[in-house]
């Protein structure tokens, strides 16, 4: 169509369009793809300091020690435990940002939601870094909680240097980070929302929580179990930043994931062979997770991510 | 029309019912509130109060002592003013740059007479799920000689994928006859690009500026993995290694010299609270164009 006075020289655009953007690729190429290479070093027993051209050639024997070798195998079974363990924790919260915005969105004052808005996005703009620092002012030995309690006698709680409900406190500070940031969605979808269905509700006599169950929600459910299908195709991939903030030697045991093993094995203790294997097995895992989860999502609301 | 105004009658007289549910959202968003932003205010009032009282926890709702050493001591200290320009630079340079190319590769990937257009999108979309890893990403850049250079900050996150793709969906919803007249002047792509597209894409950039600010100003693994250099510490990673020596001793410090006269507590409240003040200083103005930003992010996943 845009071409129509060009009729020939529409094949010249089409490969000059593709030049222009070919620098982009070629980034993306370099930093995406090209680490590919490394996936190598995982059928080798690499020394760090040589070259993996004059490391032993193993083939699929890291992968088997994953899984074979006493200790390996423990620890991978331990952090895929923690990974699973924190991620399905963080599901029964899942329906919090929902119910935040249906209920913000009920409060009359514009004013007031505009504030709640605005400072429970903020936390979601601090590193896991200031996180952590705020945690230790607020519950560390010398924080606020512990000061006030033993100023009424009653003892000390220590929440960040135990290995006791390690899941629950993380997954209750990503509740923390996160909840007004996940909410927007919401208020975006309500204010989308057709409202003469509740004035026709209104007319029928459907009082607020009638009107919140029966149509507010109802609406909003495709939307959060898009986002909930999107987050479990994505959960092999944590992230380090948090749980290397908050990880100590008294929680590692229930804090350490599978991108921080791979991290600790890696970087940590020189393994660099194990470490790109169990790596290698998490990018693969996770992207057939990633390819079921947009089949259903595909399936639920009708188009793919693509 | 009679009917609609009784409801609008009905809806500005508040019921029983509709009061008391008001209490109790007041009461519960008054709370969420307050423990969102209560460690914030906590943190500041700490920097600015007397040191000791800090230590001994005897500061809850007021500053007291008020003093702002805090803030001139840390500033003194060598290798976190660097650090502090490191940080301010890569986020300066990394956002300009990123914001560019981002937006420059966006559009052209709306261009449909590109040969091949789908699969080479296809191609790019692939990698915000899939990656070699970290430790292939670590040999990379070593093998691309970025390791330990300040440049290490920069290239790799040139290209957000996420944020290419809203700006991409921000251009599409464009109505096409801008660019078309344009066109029919004889504006080149570059031009059209530069002088029509970008100027009318402000909210979508201002958005994924922010994302990309923010992400630069917060990142401190970049530094644990990729740098020795203390010259390129940034204050994030500087902040980190404070809170690791405390953790190493479990919360008792000896103070070195660089920051005497400051107690471990106060070092680190005020670097704290220097990370945290730009963010808090310009996330609220931005705050009116993330929202379309997320729901454009929410839809492509």
């Amino acid at each position: 169509m845009k071409n129509r006075n060009h009729v020939g020289s529409r094949k010249a655009i089409k490969y000059r369009l593709f030049l222009y953007v070919l620098p982009c690729i070629a980034i993306v190429f370099i930093f995406s793809y090209l680490p590919l290479w490394g996936w190598s070093f995982a059928f080798f027993r690499y020394k760090p300091g040589k070259s993996v051209w004059d490391c032993a050639f193993v083939g699929w024997s890291n992968f088997k020690d994953l899984f074979g070798n006493a200790v390996l195998r423990r620890n991978l079974l331990r952090v895929l435990r923690n990974t699973f363990g924190i991620h399905f924790l963080g599901y029964v919260f899942s329906p919090l940002p929902m119910l935040f915005a249906v209920l913000l969105c009920e409060v009359r004052s514009k004013k007031f939601q505009k504030i709640v808005q605005t400072v429970t996005t903020l936390p979601n703009f601090i590193s896991w870094v200031i996180m952590f620092s705020l945690s230790v002012t607020i519950f560390g030995a010398n924080g606020l909680v512990n000061t006030a309690l033993q100023e009424i006698g009653a003892g000390t709680i220590n929440i960040l240097n135990t290995d006791k409900h390690v899941w629950l406190t993380q997954v209750l500070l990503q509740q923390w980070k996160s909840l007004g940031w996940s909410a927007i969605i919401y208020f975006a979808a309500i204010a989308g929302l057709d409202q003469e269905l509740y004035e026709a509700a209104m007319v029928d006599g459907a009082g607020r929580w009638s009107r919140i169950w029966y149509i507010t929600i109802p609406q909003l459910i495709p939307t959060y179990f898009v986002l909930l299908i999107m987050s479990i195709g994505n959960f092999l991939n944590t992230g380090v930043d948090q749980y290397l903030a908050f990880g100590n030697a008294m929680n590692m045991d229930h804090i350490e994931v599978l991108d921080l093993y791979v991290y600790n094995l890696g970087i940590g203790s020189g393994q660099i062979s194990y470490s790109v294997a169990a790596g290698m097995m998490k990018s693969l895992v996770a992207i057939v997770l990633f390819a079921g989860a947009n089949f259903v999502s595909k399936k639920v609301r009708g188009t793919s991510v693509f | 029309m009679a009917k609609e105004k009784k409801y609008k009658v009905k809806r500005k007289k508040m019921t029983g019912g509709d009061f008391a549910f008001h209490i109790g959202a007041y009461f519960i968003f008054g709370l969420i509130l307050i423990i969102c932003a209560y460690p914030f205010y906590y943190l500041m009032i700490c920097t600015i109060s007397d040191n000791r009282m800090v230590d001994l926890g005897q500061i809850r709702l007021l500053p007291s002592g008020i003093h702002f050493d805090n803030y001139v001591k840390v500033m003194k200290v060598q290798n976190l003013t660097n650090s502090f320009r490191i940080s301010v630079l890569r986020t300066v340079i990394g956002t300009g740059l990123s914001l560019i190319v981002t937006s420059y590769m966006a559009y052209f990937f709306t261009k449909e007479e590109m040969w091949a257009r789908k699969f080479w999108y296809r191609l790019v979309v692939v990698t915000m799920y899939f990656s070699a890893g970290m430790i292939p990403a670590y040999l990379n850049n070593r093998m691309l000689g970025l390791n330990n250079t300040f440049w290490i900050y920069i290239v790799p996150s040139l290209i957000s994928v996420y944020n290419m793709i809203l700006v991409k969906t921000s251009i599409e919803s464009m109505p096409p006859d801008l660019e078309e007249s344009a066109y029919l002047d004889g504006a080149g792509f570059f031009t059209r690009f530069v002088r029509i597209v970008l100027p009318l894409q402000k909210p979508i950039l201002a958005t994924v500026g922010l994302f990309s600010a923010v992400g630069h100003w917060n990142d401190f693994f970049t530094t644990q993995l990729y740098v020795t250099n203390p010259r390129l510490y940034t204050l994030q990673f500087q902040l980190y290694e404070l809170l690791n020596q405390i953790r190493a001793a479990s919360e008792q410090i000896t103070t070195e010299d660089p920051y005497a006269k400051l107690t471990p507590t106060g070092i680190r409240l005020t670097l704290t609270a220097v990370v945290v003040i730009p963010i808090m200083l310009v996330y609220p103005f931005i705050q009116k164009y993330y929202v379309k930003g997320v729901m454009i992010g929410a839809v492509k996943g």
